[in-house]
């Protein structure tokens, strides 16, 4: 029989182990799905693991679906750290196109041609204010009604998704647009600079590993960020410690709500070119996976952000190449990440053969 | 029929699958066990029972069947978190996550087709009664079953001795445990009842509210229904009570948003979350009153000692 035994120290290697062996599990289980389905496994993997990768303007694609990713998963992993449950990271990431769409709107409608930097920035910048007005929303809730924020922060994704298509299908809805639930184009003077010809890429991609960066410095070299994780880890401790509660829910949000803002900016000032009904897919739930399977550090968050682009794209692919429904990509993700906590408890404990017979004897 | 009496109707009707999930819920917080997975539980089971529905053309099958697919996902979610100890949050997002894609994947070519035309339920001699006939018998007898569901599960808790055994596996399972009672399949016990109620919940969505698939059909309901056990402060007759409220707002928008009022329609499909928000807000101001109401060991692993 086997037991499981609670480990002295919860074991390092495994933390890191944990995650290749979930991805190389789930691999298994998707081959086992493709014949399910009577499709070649190998030919199903590929599509996933292989073609994404393949050539220069399939890597643009991963890395340009990758910065939404990493940039939400990155203000995620700080709220996990901080005990802090913001799961509605996806309506922050619409905000965050409202707020980007407005600044880029009013622009372009007041015929104002900025230099491209400035114009980005300000997009930019608009962006994180709708997503954290949008998180603020959240921590106040929780901080003066004690409201559970995990419900507050879902329902508000909902509440969220209504503005843009009332936005989309009311004020902003473009009077060139043949009745098309979307606004008009934004002037080239306000859309992020590309980084490659020929490709989607943009600068975002640069801004997202800045941001990699001093969340780094942020989590691990500050005051600040080290409250925070005391916080998440034992809350008596950080009470004791005089580290402020109310400060980790309020900068934990906040930070949170302006990177999914600042990706929601991104989209809609990069790839997009306007506010449409379907500006995400489904990143901001996407980056929570990302952000587990980065081991809620910057670095690992890099990695798991190309890695659940690549599942994004796959997913795409699997239903152009193999007539497969794109929701595929959805199954697996949830699946990774089930299989992932599942393979987590091996970090805090070991597997025991242990026999089924009492000993006989103290001898 | 009288204008009041359809919307009292209405609000049942559409309160319903709330009530289901949140008792369901309800009961398996009780065991101490919070499964955020309910969205994804509904769905998964929504499409199960439509599936089946539209297969066999049994209401009888398809609610079957919704109830066993939501106990399966919820069983997974159950063994991973009491006896992998995993995150309850992230086991039950996980879940739901998976059940939303996974319900969108096998639903692909259930979408845009339609149930069989079916008679109106109606219960024998009480529906011919004026005003309380339309509003109150002529319901599908899975409204009956929510509302004895609650009286059962009220009576259950509170003067049975097994319903006792679940609150102290929720409010402080060591006790339990050193008394000997099988602390973790309690747990699970209680899960898959959980599960199997938001299965039945969302065949309510996909079979009599809509009645139709599409991907993410039940729009929310599931958190909405995790919102109501807070609401509800764990007690079934006010879970009951709660779902019919929401069911109210729910229907207030769409009778608004058919009468034309000057509001955008997307500003009143935006209600019953705003309201979700509010009534949490408003309930949970007082700490000190969650904390008393709330299952003691609610959201905490267990481990029982070697």
């Amino acid at each position: 029989m086997l037991k499981l035994e609670a480990r002295a120290e919860p074991s390092r290697a495994m933390a890191w182990a944990s995650p290749v062996i979930a991805l190389a599990l789930t691999a298994l289980l998707a081959a086992a799905l493709f014949a399910a389905l009577g499709k070649d496994p190998l030919r199903g993997l590929e599509v996933f693991l292989v073609e994404p990768l393949n050539g220069r303007r399939a890597l643009s694609e991963v890395l340009l679906k990758a910065t939404p990713l990493i940039l939400i998963a990155l203000g995620l992993a700080l709220c996990y750290r901080a005990n802090v449950w913001n799961i509605g990271a996806e309506g922050q990431f619409l905000l965050g196109c409202v707020g980007g769409g407005a600044v880029a709107l009013w622009l372009t409608q007041q015929g104002i041609v900025l230099p491209r930097l400035a114009g980005s920035t300000l997009v930019l910048v608009g962006g994180m204010l709708g997503g954290m007005l949008w998180a603020a929303v959240v921590a106040l809730l929780r901080d003066r009604f004690n409201a559970n924020e995990i419900l507050v922060s879902l329902m508000l994704v909902y509440v969220a998704q209504q503005l843009v298509n009332w936005l989309v299908f009311g004020p902003w809805k473009d009077p060139q647009g043949f009745n098309m639930p979307q606004s008009r184009m934004f002037d080239a003077s306000v859309l992020l600079p590309p980084l490659l010809e020929r490709t989607r890429l943009h600068v975002g991609v640069l801004v997202a590993l800045a941001a990699v960066v001093a969340m780094t410095l942020f989590m691990f070299r500050t005051y600040r960020g080290f409250a925070l994780q005391v916080g998440g880890l034992a809350p008596m401790a950080a009470r004791y410690a005089g580290f402020s509660a109310r400060g980790a829910i309020w900068t934990g949000l906040l930070v949170s709500g302006a990177m999914a803002g600042l990706a929601g900016a991104m989209e809609v000032a990069g790839p997009v070119r306007q506010v449409t009904p379907y500006l995400s897919m489904g990143y901001g739930f996407t980056a929570i996976i990302v952000c587990f399977v980065g081991r809620l550090h910057p670095v690992g968050v890099v990695l798991a952000g190309i890695l659940l682009s690549m599942l994004l794209i796959g997913g795409e692919l699997a239903q152009s190449r193999l007539g497969l429904p794109s929701a595929l990509s959805s199954v697996l993700q949830g699946l990774l990440l089930l299989v992932l906590l599942a393979c987590d408890t091996l970090i805090n404990y070991r597997i025991r053969r242990v026999s089924r017979q009492a000993p006989r004897s103290a001898a | 029929m009288n204008e009041t009496a359809l919307l009292v109707n209405t609000a049942l009707a559409s309160g319903t699958t709330l009530a289901l999930a949140a008792l369901g819920l309800l009961i398996n917080e009780r065991a101490g066990v919070l499964n955020l997975g309910a969205e994804g539980m509904m769905l998964v089971a929504a499409v199960a029972g439509f599936a089946v529905a539209l297969g066999t053309g049994s209401d009888l099958l398809a609610f079957g069947s919704a109830a066993l697919a939501g106990a399966a996902l919820a069983c997974v979610f159950g063994v991973l978190v009491i006896w992998l100890n995993t995150n309850q949050y992230a086991t039950g997002l996980a879940i739901s996550l998976f059940g939303y894609g996974f319900s969108a994947f096998v639903g692909v070519g259930l979408v845009g087709k339609s149930l069989s035309e079916r008679v109106p339920f109606q219960v024998p001699w009480l529906a011919d009664l004026p005003f309380v006939g339309p509003a109150l018998f002529r319901h599908h007898p899975m409204v009956y079953v929510s509302m004895l569901l609650a009286v059962a599960l009220a009576w259950w808790l509170y003067r049975s001795r097994s319903g006792l055994l679940l609150r102290a596996v929720g409010e402080n399972p060591e006790p339990a445990h050193a008394l000997g009672y099988p602390v973790r399949w309690i747990r699970l016990a209680a899960v898959a009842f959980g599960g199997a109620l938001c299965g039945l919940a969302g065949a309510y969505v996909s079979l009599v509210t809509a009645p139709l698939w599409v991907e993410g059909l039940t729009a929310g309901r599931g958190w909405i229904a995790l919102a109501l056990t807070v609401f509800a402060t764990w007690r079934p007759m006010r879970a009951l009570l709660g779902a019919y409220l929401f069911g109210g707002i729910t229907v207030l928008q769409l009778n608004l948003q058919a009468q034309g009022v000057q509001i955008a329609s997307h500003f009143l499909t935006m209600l019953p979350y705003l309201a979700t928000i509010v009534v949490l807000a408003l309930i949970s101001r007082n700490a000190a009153f969650i904390r008393i109401n709330m299952p003691a060991s609610l959201g905490k692993p267990f481990h029982p000692g070697t």
